[in-house]
């Protein structure tokens, strides 16, 4: 068996071998020769382009007029789709690193399909490329994206890094005479883009600003030849270039380091020239393949077919009308536990394994060889397994990293685990059905995210959610995202409205974290406003559904979404948003009004917008309602804002007048009563230039009280009805104010209306005790004591109570007096309780 | 985290840490020096999430207030506005970005909405021609509500109840469900939740809204095991009265005289005695600031008691301290290295001693007075029903006396509350007598608090007298004053808050059933419904938890509208209790007070 394991295998330089590996019987079958037509395939084992080559005579397809089609397969030569090309002069067919078709066509414009044949984008290369047209063009692979140069007709360079904004920048001008040159690549390193070009017996190494002439020896130096075919490996670190002489140099992409001269001797120009992996040169003589290892060796492989060979970061696809094959260095792990006589602790437990399984004791002498090893055993066959491509294999590499597994102490098994699982994705895209030719260090190198979205691009969307799930990637990762996806094309794709919203929901569930707004914008973009607004209606998050009505003119459900969530900012906005409609009559009245008096809370928030921001709006609006009350608020504010100050009493009187309305009586009053006291007022400022306006009633009467204008507040007292007992009060009290004690007296005989008790108090509040004592005998017996203690004649006091045998007002005497009379209080209490 | 929010059964820590990691990761994202500028809203709250000393090793210099006008900004790297969504306030940050002088360094300005980015704002911005110039625009979303003590946190929404009640506009209610929800991920799903009043039924059902969308996308974030067994939700409309009734306890009566906010009181330094280390002499005309929290171990152990009892807990306290002071004499070596480390604390209660001893002092000056035992006295006898419906002679005396125009208006709304409205002929009277008093420009005042439900005239019912004595909302022994108070009629001295009666009730496993009749005569309607856990995606494990829990149940009662410290410390009497099954926790709006209930209902025409 081990024998059969290696039998694919080529040996190369002193310990190495290369293997060739057929993975596919390709789908093609009959309907390609690779011989008459040109194929461009995507990297890491992604979509082939194939297009008629017109150099070469062949059948033309007859519904295609004559214009080229251009057919897209998997990688395992299933059709995906095929177009016919209606554009200009196809120059060069390239693949993002995102699998779109990248054509560039004579007049420099570059169009982007993807791999359905649908049209994404276009770019041009600039006015200098259309004039000077495009005769050769090549696709690579920058730090920022996809990039394309071209060679126009002028034998000038144009380049971009990246069509997804592309900015064209110009090569220096090769030097020398104007003439086409015989190779030339793109070196895309430390995001430095340089062009490595080939004209007559020189080379040069270019750039947007200089031009570098390079000196290398190839062959025999007194010898006249020119470099025709240069090619950069995939990673852009080396290059082989090849010779008139059929000599090769292989070396780094700068050309200052070379690893390897090597002479094909009378082989011609290679046909294909190109890198397998970055361990060796692949070129194509007729159908014969050699690999020219970097540093040492050559193998030869002969087909029978024509073929194509297609540069792989770790390997070369070769493509023939039958089959795709890969040739690759045999990776080392496969080597030390395959290879006959190995003594690597992996080929040990795989012997053990299958020892084993045959149920032979000399099992367990192999495990005992790798006892001490154990670990780097069983990781020695998981590592071998990810570099098989037959399942056979896999499962035999597997079962031995199991079975080592078993009698190792403390093994972490997350290793094993998520081999297994990546080994399942793999073939799942492998499968020729699905077609996706990657080996695992590509997978390593696109990440498992970038292969889900290989798998989206290819509307595989439940291998790519069964495959997300099985990686136990979260669902934002995975199946969100590859939901979304789908989404997006569910809706640019059927047309039953109604249906698509819903399947879409069905699938998506409500709020798994899915964007239905970003799928309703996709379905706006492609002018279905319709499913857009049934699509929106899934959105769960209320902010992002409003803004996305309110994009879309639909005022009313905006509003409905705003209510529901109950966030009053989005409310606000909505309201904001049409009343700037209103405003500049895109909205009518009518409708505005519909809208905002639906709901209560739309409502009760557009007025207090008003309240800011439209107070005449507000106005109007109250008095529509017939809010009376309210009409007669927004008066009352205007009468009071500074700058309507003289026309405040007509102001008060259309309050009133809204207060009468709303049978609202007490404010009507007090408006009218208002409207006289500000007039009375604004009279009283003209006579005695003094501030009135804005005074109460009551302080009124107290400053005209104060300006001894007795007569005049007497008048304000019988014209506003104020009450009496409020009036004296005033009066005292300004008295006392002005200190006239003779006039507070005179009175105190004329009007007790009061009582004394004001008099006392006001005599009190000026600390006039001598006065308060004129009163205190007029008080009230009841009240008696209480002003005693506050005009502190406490001797009194206790007097009266005593006499009144009042017990309960000589404690609050005692709690009130001062310590003089404490004794006296004390006694007379004890004379009182104790009894005789 | 700060240690004192960690004490109780829920760990209110955690909403500090969350929000403070919150602000820190922005501001990481905002380059270089930086300038902090508060809306006037937010600097205060903030206080308790991160503390300026913090925010200073995160690189910020300078804070200043946000006001109109431009601004003479130090050279920074970065200038961030920290402020809550407002379009007048977009005008402040408009008028700074303008004024900013061109020929200095370039800053980079960033906006921080709390606790929401506002499309409206954004917009406003746009328009404006300023919204381009900010580097950044982000959202503050976990501020919604600030830990101010291990059971208490305050949303700091000052107009919640008139916004609602008033204006008809829902904003805050959208605020409080997004708070819940954030609290049930904090502390896992709620159990069980009760409500009363209109504000608290849409809550109920916008919380129920947003935990579905929820739930369905990201059930992953939630905590799975229930901390909090049970919500209420009180609306402010349901219990008008408590707020408007003086408060008697020594928080509350901080708060009346002199104001709290974000937990701290100022005072005038010269009453309090100088810290004997710090030489710098302090200006008279200084305020001192005091926190006031559970940090502080002698205020914790006063704050909710009735004012006239905390002079024993205080004298008490004084020669527990004194005693052990003093005991430093006659000790061994040993003993006295122990005593030198308990000594730092020691001294700390010392000097909250003195402190605390002083505000009594002061608050005793206001409380022995006259006119505060006039009041309090009318106050209760218009709670105990004596005055009925007529004019009340104590307020038309204020009145002539032109006393402060709140206390008139809260006597007043509270005689309209307890006789369930006034006769029109009698309101009518009391509006012209403020009008002719204070001026027209009130008018509008009276409009809003009649709007509010504080005034109105009579409709027959008298719903208030069957609830007082169903509800026992008056106290029958005069346990008020006493030390070892039987009920909490000691937070007013006689009158129990309906709204705390009202969580007693919704507390008890067959929730208010008895009482509906009762209840149905408060405005607002109910709801009381358990939380189908099978249903939910959590994993029930009622078993393990409840035996190890099974002591009390944590009830969150979240005030809608606001509530006193009054009620807190009704609340928190309760969760003392022996016989209790609950300790409550205690989130508000705002912490409110008669004075700033009134204030925010007031709109004079002309500013005095």
């Amino acid at each position: 068996m081990t024998a059969l394991l290696t039998a694919d295998w080529c040996p190369y330089g002193k310990n190495g071998y290369f293997r060739k590996v057929e993975i596919y019987d390709m789908g093609w079958i009959g309907d390609i020769n690779i011989d008459n037509v040109v194929i461009v395939a995507a990297r890491f084992g992604g979509p082939i382009a194939v297009v008629r080559d017109r150099t070469k005579p062949g059948k033309i397809a007859p519904k295609s007029m004559g214009k080229p089609v251009i057919a897209i397969y998997s990688a395992a030569g299933n059709l995906i789709s095929s177009f016919v090309w209606n554009s200009g002069h196809l120059i060069k067919l390239g693949w993002s690193a995102k699998e779109d078709l990248i054509c560039v066509q004579e007049n420099g414009e570059v169009l982007i399909y993807n791999m359905f044949g649908k049209y994404i984008h276009a770019f041009r290369m600039g006015q200098e490329v259309e004039d000077t047209k495009v005769i050769d063009a090549q696709v690579f692979f920058s730090s920022v994206g996809t990039g394309v140069c071209v060679l126009t007709g002028a034998y000038r360079l144009f380049f971009t890094n990246s069509i997804t904004e592309p900015k064209v920048r110009k090569v220096a001008e090769i030097p020398g005479s104007p003439d086409v040159p015989n190779s030339w690549a793109v070196v895309c390193e430390d995001r430095q883009t340089h062009i490595l070009l080939s004209k007559a017996t020189e080379i040069y190494y270019m750039s947007e600003s200089e031009v570098i002439q390079k000196s290398i020896n190839i062959g025999n130096e007194d010898r006249i030849y020119i470099v025709s075919d240069i090619a950069i490996s995939p990673c852009y670190k080396y290059v082989a270039l090849y010779n008139s002489q059929d000599q090769l140099w292989i070396g780094t992409s700068n050309l200052r380091t070379n690893f390897r001269h090597h002479n094909m001797q009378g082989s011609g120009r290679p046909k294909q020239f190109s890198w397998c992996g970055s361990e060796a040169v692949a070129g194509c003589w007729d159908e014969n393949i050699v690999i020219i290892g970097r540093n040492e060796d050559s193998i030869n492989y002969f087909y029978d077919v024509p073929v194509k060979l297609i540069p792989e970061i770790d390997c070369v696809r070769v493509l023939s009308s039958y089959t795709t094959e890969i040739i690759q260095p045999v990776p080392k792990v496969i080597l030390e536990t395959y290879r006959l006589n190995s003594t690597s602790p992996g080929s040990y437990l795989l012997e053990a394994s299958k020892q084993f399984n045959k149920k032979n004791h000399r099992a367990n002498e192999y495990i005992h060889l790798v006892r001490k090893e154990l670990i780097s055993a069983v990781n020695q066959c998981i590592e071998a397994s990810s570099h098989e491509f037959s399942p056979e294999n896999q499962k035999m590499l597997i079962h031995a990293a199991n079975f080592g597994k078993t009698f190792a102490e403390n093994y972490n098994p997350e290793n094993y685990v998520r081999m297994c699982r990546t080994l399942r994705i793999l073939n799942a895209v492998r499968n020729p059905r699905i077609g996706i030719l990657l080996t695992y260090p590509q997978f390593e190198y696109l990440s498992l995210k970038n292969l889900l979205d290989r798998l989206k691009r290819r509307r595989h969307y439940y291998l790519a959610i069964k495959a997300a799930d099985y990686m136990r990637l979260n669902n934002e990762d995975g199946s969100t995202s590859i939901l979304e996806h789908w989404a997006h094309y569910k809706v640019s794709q059927d047309t039953d409205k109604e249906q698509v919203a819903l399947d879409i929901a069905n699938k998506l569930g409500h709020a798994s974290g899915i964007s239905y707004i970003s799928i309703a914008k996709k379905a706006v973009a492609l002018g279905r406003l319709t499913l857009a607004a049934k699509l929106i209606d899934f959105e769960p998050q209320p902010a992002l559904q409003v803004s996305m009505l309110l994009s879309l003119d639909k005022y009313s459900q905006a509003l409905d979404k705003a209510v529901q969530s109950g966030n009053t900012d989005l409310i606000n906005i909505v309201i904001v948003k049409m009343s700037h409609l209103r405003k500049s009559l895109k909205m009518s009245r009518e409708d505005f009004q519909l809208e905002i008096r639906k709901n209560v809370t739309v409502y009760a928030l557009y007025k207090k917008y008003c309240e800011e921001f439209d107070k005449e709006a507000l106005l109007n609006i109250y008095r529509q309602e017939d809010d009376n009350n309210e009409v007669a608020a927004c008066h009352l504010k205007n009468a009071y804002d500074p700058k309507n100050f003289s026309s405040r009493t007509a102001l008060l009187e259309s309050a009133k007048e809204s207060y009468k309305k709303a049978k609202n009586d007490t404010n009507m009053i007090l408006c009218e009563e208002q409207r006289r006291l500000l007039m009375k007022q604004r009279e009283l400022e003209d006579k005695f230039k003094r501030e009135f306006v804005d005074l109460s009633l009551q302080d009124t009467i107290y400053r005209l009280l104060m300006l001894t204008e007795a007569k005049t507040a007497d008048e304000f007292r019988t014209m506003f009805r104020f009450p009496d007992r409020k009036y004296w009060w005033l009066v005292i009290e300004s008295i006392a104010e002005l200190g006239n004690w003779t006039e507070l007296e005179r009175i105190s005989k004329k009007k007790p209306i009061l009582g004394y008790e004001p008099f006392v108090q006001i005599c009190l509040k000026h600390d006039n005790i001598y006065e308060a004592n004129k009163y205190i005998d007029l008080v009230k017996d009841e009240n008696k004591i209480q002003y005693l203690i506050k005009t502190k004649a406490f001797t009194k006091a206790i007097r009266i109570a005593e006499a009144m045998k009042d017990i309960d007002a000589l404690e609050y005497i005692r709690a009130h007096c001062d310590n003089s009379s404490l004794m006296d209080v004390n006694s007379a209490l004890t004379r009182l309780t104790v009894p005789k | 985290m700060s240690a004192h929010l960690s004490r109780g059964k829920l760990n209110i820590g955690l909403v500090q840490e969350q929000a403070r990691k919150e602000l820190l990761d922005l501001l990481d994202r905002c380059q270089g020096s930086k300038i902090i500028i508060w809306d006037d809203g937010l600097s205060g709250p903030f206080g308790s999430i991160a503390e300026y000393s913090l925010l200073k090793k995160w690189g910020v210099k300078v804070m200043f207030p946000l006001r109109p006008g431009k601004l003479k900004l130090n050279d920074v790297d970065s200038v961030i506005f920290i402020t809550r969504p407002y379009l007048k306030l977009m005008n402040c940050i408009i008028d700074i970005i303008h004024g900013e002088d061109n020929s200095r360094k370039i800053k980079k300005w960033h906006l921080f909405f709390v606790p929401f980015k506002s499309l409206l704002c954004e917009e406003y911005l746009k328009n404006k021609g300023v919204f381009g110039s900010l580097t950044s625009v982000e959202q503050i979303s976990h501020c919604l509500i600030f830990p101010f003590d291990n059971d208490l946190m305050s949303m700091e929404i000052e107009s919640a109840f008139k916004e609602f009640y008033v204006e008809s506009d829902p904003t805050c209610l959208f605020q409080i469900s997004k708070t819940i929800v954030m609290l049930e991920e904090l502390f896992g799903p709620i159990k069980r939740i009760s409500g009363k009043g209109k504000a608290a039924n849409q809550v109920i059902h916008l919380f129920e809204r947003m935990k579905n969308q929820n739930d369905n996308s990201s059930p992953t974030k939630y905590q799975n095991v229930s901390q909090i067994d049970q919500l209420i939700l009180i609306d402010r409309e349901s219990d008008l009265l408590s707020p408007l009734a003086t408060q008697l306890t020594y928080q509350g009566l901080i708060d009346e005289l002199f104001g709290i906010n974000n937990s701290v009181v100022k005072l005038p330094a010269e009453k309090f005695a100088q810290d004997e280390g710090s030489k710098d002499v302090m200006k008279p005309t200084d305020d001192k600031h005091f926190m006031l929290n559970s940090s502080d171990e002698v205020f914790s152990e006063i704050c909710d008691k009735n004012f006239s009892a905390i002079g024993q807990s205080l004298s008490r306290r004084t020669k527990l301290i004194s005693s052990q002071i003093e005991e430093r004499h006659d000790k061994s070596l040993q003993e006295m290295k122990l005593f030198v480390a308990k000594l730092p604390h020691l001294l700390a209660v010392k000097k909250s001693l003195g402190n605390h001893m002083t505000i009594a002092e002061m608050i005793k000056d206001v409380t022995k007075s006259d006119e505060f035992g006039d009041l309090v006295k009318n106050e209760h006898e218009m709670i105990l029903g004596s005055i009925g419906d007529r004019i009340n002679p104590y307020v038309e005396d204020l009145m002539a006396h032109k006393a402060d125009l709140v206390k008139v208006l809260r006597l007043i709304c509270v005689q309209s509350i307890v006789s369930c409205g006034l006769k029109s002929k009698v309101l009518d009277q009391y509006k012209r007598d403020i009008i002719q008093t204070y001026g027209f420009q009130h008018i509008l005042t009276l409009t809003n608090l009649e709007k509010a439900g504080l005034l109105r005239t009579q409709q027959g019912s008298r719903s208030f007298a069957v609830l007082r004595k169903t509800l026992k909302l008056i106290s029958d022994d005069n346990s008020g004053t006493s030390s070892e108070p039987k009920d909490i009629h000691f937070v007013h001295e006689l009158y129990a808050p309906l709204s705390v009666r009202l969580v007693q009730q919704f507390v008890k496993p067959q929730g208010i059933r008895n009482l509906n009749d009762v209840i149905s005569l408060i405005p607002g309607s109910i709801a009381d419904f358990t939380i189908d856990q099978k249903s939910s995606p959590f994993p029930q494990r009622r078993g393990s938890i409840n035996s190890l829990t099974d002591s009390a149940k944590v009830v969150l009662v979240f005030f809608i509208g606001g509530c006193t410290y009054a009620e807190i410390a009704a609340l928190r009497f309760l969760s003392q209790q022996e016989e209790s099954n609950a300790e409550f926790v205690i989130a508000t709006t705002k912490i409110i007070n008669g004075n700033t209930f009134i204030k925010s209902l007031m709109e004079p025409l002309v500013d005095s």
